[in-house]
């Protein structure tokens, strides 16, 4: 039950990604079939690093650079469609979309960096607990792991999001609480095949201590794989953020994120009015599979054997 | 098979145990307070008196084990408490809406499933080829999309747009009976909407399961003996790349619970998804405890279903695994 995959495709723990085998002498692929995808590859990651750039940039500079007041509103120029002047139309209180969605992201990406970092550092330290402890500490927090997992990650969100609100905490702590549990399987695991190495060996019967082996040894190998959980779980945290303030449940609407756009934007779509919903949403998608291109490529040089050939 | 369902009866116990009393320890620790959430609104002008007096009416001062353990032995006993929210008893709630539930995602599961391996196959036939670079991104887009968008964007497309499906509920507003037929027509949107949420894990594990088959000698070996293509595709190489992805269908209970809970919000879908929802908006603890609970339970059967069709699938897995 523990190892099975609970998740796949862009928003995947690290261990459960689709990996294509690409056994040497495969079906129907000719050296010229694999020279191209050699290059789509290459086009993937700097297209993908070029977005997470932009994404970046655009977070970081636009907000204090723009003298601009993304909550001014201009009620003249309300629910305008998409034109030159505004790229992505306005809302209904005639604030532009382009502006909003960039702030929004902004949240929504502060959000998902922190709440990432945040399970990324309990899923480690709880898998190097398991796996360097070994025994019954192992096995009761192994068990834990599994009960946790046994409650949908939405639903568990939702119920501490209900209990705490209103405020950034509450989602970021939530989101958190409910994505930890892969990395420390992933941790879990990578420390049992390091442990079984020669160099651990060594350390051992020259005498280190339990303590000096887990810290000097054990986890600065387990860190890329960490890192790269980390990674691909913040397109994931920004999917639960979203889901959590669409519902209404997660960040006030000043703090406006890209779930709280789309929400906001219910009324206008209901009257025909496409846009306030279509371009919050192209602002989740995009950024989510530039960042899983780029873990993808990261996880072929960490991972050389196992190789993925998302083709995107 | 039958020691399996008892070894993981015996683990759900536990599991169970573990989770409502996390649900009623967060609950304690948040600063969420039942008295004020009983009270409403009169609770801003009743007396100190009538509040101290309605609090221990409701047994809140009493140590949170204690707490926890009355609400389980009454909800064994079929007491599940009252919800604020809906006023009714959470049992009647759940008995009530669970069935649209069920449809919405049943539904939905089964459409999954058949559009989902007609593209996985359809891919997995020429990995690298056009067909396969196509379905794939579309894959890899979707999972990454929110269903709540995607519902909205079909809501504007074939309920505005189009106009050829209602936008949400469950019947018309102008008819007073639940039909079938009416059902039906509610029925096409969000399910096809939790569908497609759904979709992007079958196309690609099909497409996986079913690539790998093809390079495995027993297709190797029908293709020798001159087998057509297609009964090669369908016969040799989907069926056994079907293997893997049929023992991991009970493990998606989770994933559809959460697409649950975003499309049936959507589409105002009467179903407990929905209310799970609109309890968490009010704060309306004993829904909440109750729902939760009951997913463990989906989810926890999800997994014992995998499990056996594991078994089931493959003969070489024994139950006592």
């Amino acid at each position: 039950m523990a190892d099975k995959p609970a998740a796949t495709g862009v928003l995947a723990p690290a261990d459960t990604e689709v990996t294509w085998r690409s056994a040497p002498g495969r079906s129907g692929r000719s050296a010229g079939a694999r020279k191209a995808s050699r290059s789509t590859r290459a086009w993937r990651v700097w297209s993908s690093a070029a977005i997470v750039t932009a994404v970046v940039l655009a977070v970081l500079i636009v907000p204090p650079l723009a003298d601009l007041d993304e909550q001014a509103v201009h009620l003249a120029d309300k629910l305008l469609p998409p034109s030159l002047e505004h790229p992505f139309g306005t809302d209904d209180v005639g604030r532009d979309l382009l502006l909003r969605c960039v702030y929004g992201l902004r949240v929504s990406l502060l959000v998902g960096v922190v709440a990432a970092v945040v399970a990324t550092v309990i899923g480690t330290a709880v898998g190097a607990l398991a796996a360097s402890a070994g025994g019954w500490v192992d096995r009761i927090v192994m068990r834990l792991v599994d009960v946790f997992s046994s409650v949908p990650h939405l639903l568990l969100g939702i119920f501490i999001v209900a209990m705490f609100r209103p405020g950034v905490w509450p989602v970021v702590i939530s989101v958190a609480l409910t994505h930890w549990l892969s990395t420390a399987r992933i941790v879990r695991a990578e420390v049992l095949s390091l442990r079984s190495r020669p160099y651990v060996d060594a350390a051992i019967s020259g005498g280190a201590s339990r303590r000096r082996v887990t810290v000097r040894h054990l986890l600065p190998g387990v860190l890329p794989q960490a890192g790269l959980a980390a990674v691909l779980m913040v397109p994931h945290a920004i999917w639960h953020e979203s889901a959590l303030s669409f519902l209404g449940l997660g960040l006030p609407t000043h703090q406006a994120s890209l779930g709280t756009l789309v929400q906001s934007a219910r009324s206008s779509l209901l009257a025909g009015d496409w846009w306030p919903t279509l371009f919050p949403g192209l602002f989740i998608i995009v950024p989510t599979l530039a960042i899983a291109g780029l873990a993808g490529a990261w996880r072929d040089r960490i991972n050389p054997r196992r190789r993925s050939e998302l083709m995107l | 098979m039958a020691r399996l369902v008892g070894r993981r009866a015996v683990f759900a116990v536990p599991v169970l145990l573990l989770v409502t009393f996390g649900v009623f320890a967060v609950a304690e620790a948040s600063p969420f307070d039942p008295v004020k959430a009983y009270a409403g609104t009169a609770g801003l002008t009743a007396s100190q008196e009538n509040l101290d007096q309605l609090r221990a009416n409701l047994g809140v001062d009493r140590p949170l084990v204690s707490r926890w353990w009355d609400w389980l032995t009454s909800a064994l006993q079929g007491d599940l408490g009252d919800s604020s929210t809906l006023r009714q008893p959470v049992a009647d709630a759940i008995g009530e809406r669970v069935g649209w539930s069920v449809l919405l995602a049943a539904t939905a599961f089964v459409l999954a499933i058949l559009v989902g391996s007609a593209l996985g196959v359809l891919a997995a036939r020429r990995p690298g080829g056009w067909l396969d670079r196509a379905v794939t991104s579309l894959a890899y887009t979707l999972e990454a999309a929110p269903p709540f968008w995607l519902g909205l964007l079909a809501v504007w497309l074939f309920a505005l747009k189009l106009g050829v499906l209602p936008a949400g509920g469950l019947t018309d507003t102008s008819s007073a009976a639940v039909t079938a037929a009416q059902v039906t027509n509610h029925l096409v949107l969000p399910a096809a909407v939790l569908a497609v949420s759904q979709l992007p894990w079958f196309v690609l594990y099909v497409r996986q399961g079913v690539g790998d088959a093809l390079g495995d000698d027993p297709v190797r070996g029908a293709r020798a003996r001159g087998l057509a293509e297609r009964t090669v595709l369908l016969k040799h190489a989907f069926r056994s790349g079907m293997l893997p992805v049929l023992t991991l269908i009970g493990s998606r209970v989770p994933e559809l619970i959460t697409g649950a809970l975003l499309v049936e919000t959507v589409f105002s879908w009467p179903g407990i998804a929905a209310a799970t929802v609109q309890a968490a908006t009010s704060v309306d603890f004993p829904l909440l405890a109750a729902l939760t609970a009951l997913a463990t339970v989906a989810v926890l059967l999800g997994n014992l279903l995998a499990d056996l069709l594991y078994g089931l699938a493959d003969p070489r897995v024994g139950f006592d695994g």
